[in-house]
């Protein structure tokens, strides 16, 4: 095997830059371990860090500031088979830290290589997520009042199964990326290095010093003992492997002669627990069973266990125009929480609108005709009594008939479930 | 006849499975969060990849990466995730990498109102990238729609390497309908086209100054580069300002040189009529009763529905409002795409109904301003 250095675009860093050695020392661990150019991704990020991908022969992939591992993910999940090697700064670190979180949690095989020299060397030297407090940066005095993140604690802490944290002048840099790019799971290598353009004008660095600091930080070096497990992508690979078919929308054939003609809007006012948005399935689909064609609107809070729960239903013999309802036919209304959300429109209805209506629930003043169901002394729970008002509409046949009721039970419910549903539809009375 | 009862969600699902779909990432959000459902239903069983991001900048970024290994992609979200692609917009957009959007809008401005529909963000989807180079955008007006255009939405996107909208609505995405799934007419499937192995390979090279280049994927025998920098055919960046306005003037003509070859609409003309009501997206429903309304009162009147909002079907908009002396935009904002009329047609009688409350526009109402 042979080098991947691009030979036509030589690297361009400013001469002491450390990035330049971890330019050669990648160059000699794809080397090592026998790598062509097309089995390796380099995933760039922004910053010095960024310029990484066009010194190598192998596949690139440069995009936004920070996001490097998003772009990284979607590659690996879509070719396993690739190398993904991901180079970022410290800078990428802060912008793209939930995306540094994330791919420590999924442990993904991609191998993240963070060339570590506390500043944004491109951007004139500023604070990054790594600077010391007391170092002098292009931010002022803000670096002296944040604390530095120690990135390996944080990536171990999230998850990551190997983590290494070394100098860009380790004698033994290329056996620790060879050990990172061969392992099957997230691997993380902390990189400090020097920024002659910006960070060392200012402040004192040197290999020996970086090595004198890093003795005195908790060791990481390869595999996370407590985070070793499967890697994300076969895991994902297996998992879904065992998963069924699954089954298209199903169909609901015409069968029935629907009782009545013309466009039917029925609205449901109920309340969360009160099974409103599975009533108004089911009227549609009795609808459906009679030729007709269905639309349903749903309306409740995002506190799917409290508060109103309204169903607004149209059926038409042509296809549904518009959905919006305000000439009901038929109003349920079993919950103050839901007539409350559509007080304005119950008080402008005429007789000709019939209000089925729970008995203890509370109408504004409107000229509909009101009918009172005592569904408790049929010791019909409030859980059904959306359902048991739809029966009531099949047995007068007002909008659906009871046979395109059943039809709807059938195709929704199964077993025992349909068995209880049919006997309450069958029980119920006025 | 046999129905399915079915929400404008789902139907997207189903259409991108459809189109070739192979992989979804998307972060949870009403009234956009079906999409991620169906698809994390239906991908991975398939052997397609559906995923949950930590945020909306990492799901548009995995969709991204997998569409420039090969895959075809869809991601979904309302207005605020929107706002937070858009730098990852700008990038497909400028790199040339082939992704389907799917907008559900909801109620704005910011967080809103997530159950709640409008179509606020008509212009945003135009114009919320930066370079300011144009994208597509097609807009359903009903579940049937939501099946067929996102089929075209993924044939559009290989076709041209861009990203391609969906503008939902909540009001037709979390709507189900009975609709006759297996009577909607889909497309013939597009795939990106494959550069020749055999010659040299540049990834932004193209025939001509209007088409996209023939793709790699990342991953190939051949290698393949790309980048969010200012580039050159080569895939490295250029300086050379002869090189780059080719590439910006590429951009904008690939698309705006094609638009009428998939301008989506409907229409409805009434030769006595001389007000021709223009609508899109759920309004359009609505515009459809108002007119049939209208026409039954004694009063003709003329109905266009535009399913490709972006570019602007100049051709289409132009050709059929030349014979009417009046036009009426009606839309769930606050005035957006009648600009676009207004800038086509500088003679006419624009007249405008917006409204953007949370609820549909009324058919009385449209008819009222007809």
């Amino acid at each position: 095997m042979s080098s991947l250095i691009n030979t036509s675009r030589p690297p361009v860093f400013c001469p002491g830059c450390s990035h330049e050695r971890i330019t050669h020392t990648l160059d000699k661990a794809f080397e090592k371990m026998g790598l062509d150019g097309n089995q390796v991704v380099i995933v760039s990020d922004i910053g010095c860090s960024g310029l990484f991908d066009t010194f190598f022969n192998t596949h690139a992939f440069h995009g936004l500031h920070g996001r490097a591992l998003t772009y990284a993910t979607g590659l690996k999940m879509a070719r396993p088979d690739l190398k993904v090697i991901v180079t970022m700064g410290d800078g990428g670190l802060g912008i793209g830290g939930a995306h540094v979180l994330s791919t420590c949690r999924r442990n993904i095989d991609l191998t993240l290589l963070i060339l570590n020299n506390f500043n944004y060397g491109m951007t004139g030297g500023q604070c990054s997520s790594t600077t010391p407090q007391a170092a002098v940066v292009g931010s002022g005095f803000l670096n002296q009042l944040e604390k530095p993140v120690d990135i390996c604690q944080i990536t171990a802490a999230a998850g990551a199964a190997f983590v290494t944290r070394t100098s860009s002048y380790a004698p033994d840099l290329v056996d620790e990326m060879v050990a990172a790019i061969s392992y099957d799971g997230f691997s993380v290598i902390d990189m400090w290095g020097m920024c002659p353009g910006r960070y060392t004008k200012r402040n004192k660095i040197t290999p020996k010093s970086i090595e004198v600091d890093l003795a005195n930080l908790p060791r990481f070096k390869g595999p996370v003992a407590e985070n070793q497990r499967k890697e994300y992508g076969s895991g994902y690979r297996e998992v879904a492997a065992q998963l069924p078919t699954p089954a298209r929308p199903d169909k609901i054939e015409a069968r029935f002669q629907p009782p009545a003609t013309g466009r039917q809007e029925v609205l449901i006012l109920g309340s969360a627990g009160q099974r409103i948005v599975t009533a108004g399935e089911i009227f549609c689909l009795a609808g459906m069973t009679g030729g007709w064609h269905a639309t349903l609107k749903n309306d409740y809070p995002i506190t799917v266990l409290r508060g109103h729960s309204v169903s607004e239903m149209v059926l038409s013999p042509q296809p549904v125009d518009y959905t919006g309802i305000d000439r009901p036919k038929v109003v349920v209304a079993l919950a103050d929480e839901g007539v409350g959300r559509r007080k304005k429109m119950l008080a402008r209805l005429g007789s000709d609108t019939l209000i089925i209506k729970a008995a203890g629930v509370t109408l504004p003043d409107t000229g509909a005709t009101v009918q009172e169901v005592v569904f408790k002394a049929q010791k019909i729970k409030s859980q059904d009594w959306a359902l048991a008002s739809l029966a009531l509409l099949a047995q007068k046949n007002r909008v659906i008939s009871m046979e395109m009721l059943k039809a709807a039970l059938t195709v929704r419910f199964k077993k025992a479930i349909l068995e209880t549903a049919v006997e309450l539809v069958e029980r119920v009375s006025e | 006849m046999a129905l399915s009862f079915i929400e404008g969600n789902e139907a997207v699902a189903l259409g991108a499975m459809a189109a070739g779909c192979r992989f979804f990432a998307g972060y949870p959000i009403t009234p956009a969060t079906t999409i991620y459902n169906a698809m994390l239903t239906y991908l991975p069983p398939e052997g397609g990849v559906c995923l949950q991001g930590e945020d909306e900048i990492a799901s548009i970024g995995y969709c991204l990466g997998a569409s420039m290994a090969g895959n075809k992609v869809l991601t979904a979200t309302s207005g605020p995730g929107i706002s937070l692609y858009s730098e990852q917009i700008s990038f497909a957009i400028g790199s040339e990498i082939p992704l389907v959007i799917v907008n559900v809008q909801r109620l704005g401005p910011s967080t809103g109102s997530a159950t709640k529909g409008a179509d606020g963000d008509i212009q945003f989807m135009r114009w919320g990238s930066s370079s300011g180079l144009p994208v597509i955008v097609l807009a359903p007006v009903d579940v049937a729609d939501c099946y067929r255009l996102t089929a075209h939405a993924f044939n559009l996107a290989e076709q041209y390497r861009c990203p391609v909208f969906l503008a939902s609505n909540k009001e037709i995405a979390m709507t189900r309908e009975s609709i006759d799934l297996d009577a909607i007419q889909l497309p013939d499937i597009t795939t990106r086209k494959a550069a020749d192995r055999n010659k040299p390979f540049l990834p932004f090279a193209t025939g001509s100054e209007d088409t996209a280049p023939n793709f790699l994927p990342i991953g190939d025998r051949t290698l393949v580069r790309q980048t969010s920098s200012t580039h050159g055919v080569n895939g490295y960046i250029t300086v050379d300002p002869d090189e780059i306005n080719a590439f910006q003037n590429r951009l904008e003509k690939k698309l705006k040189a094609h638009v009428d070859e998939f301008t989506f609409f409907d229409r409805d003309l009434d030769p006595q009529a001389r007000t021709l009501v223009v609508a899109y997206g759920v309004t359009a429903r609505a515009a459809r009763v108002a007119v049939a309304t209208s026409r039954a009162d004694g009063k003709p009147a003329s109905l266009l529905t535009l399913k490709t909002l972006w570019p602007v079907p100049e051709r289409l908009i132009i050709e059929t409002a030349a014979p009417y002396d009046r036009v009426v935009v009606v839309e769930m904002n606050m005035g957006q795409y009648v600009r676009e009329i207004q800038r086509l047609l500088p003679g006419k009688q624009i007249d405008f109904f917006g409204q953007m409350n949370g609820n549909l526009i009324k058919p009385e109402q449209i008819r009222e301003v007809i």
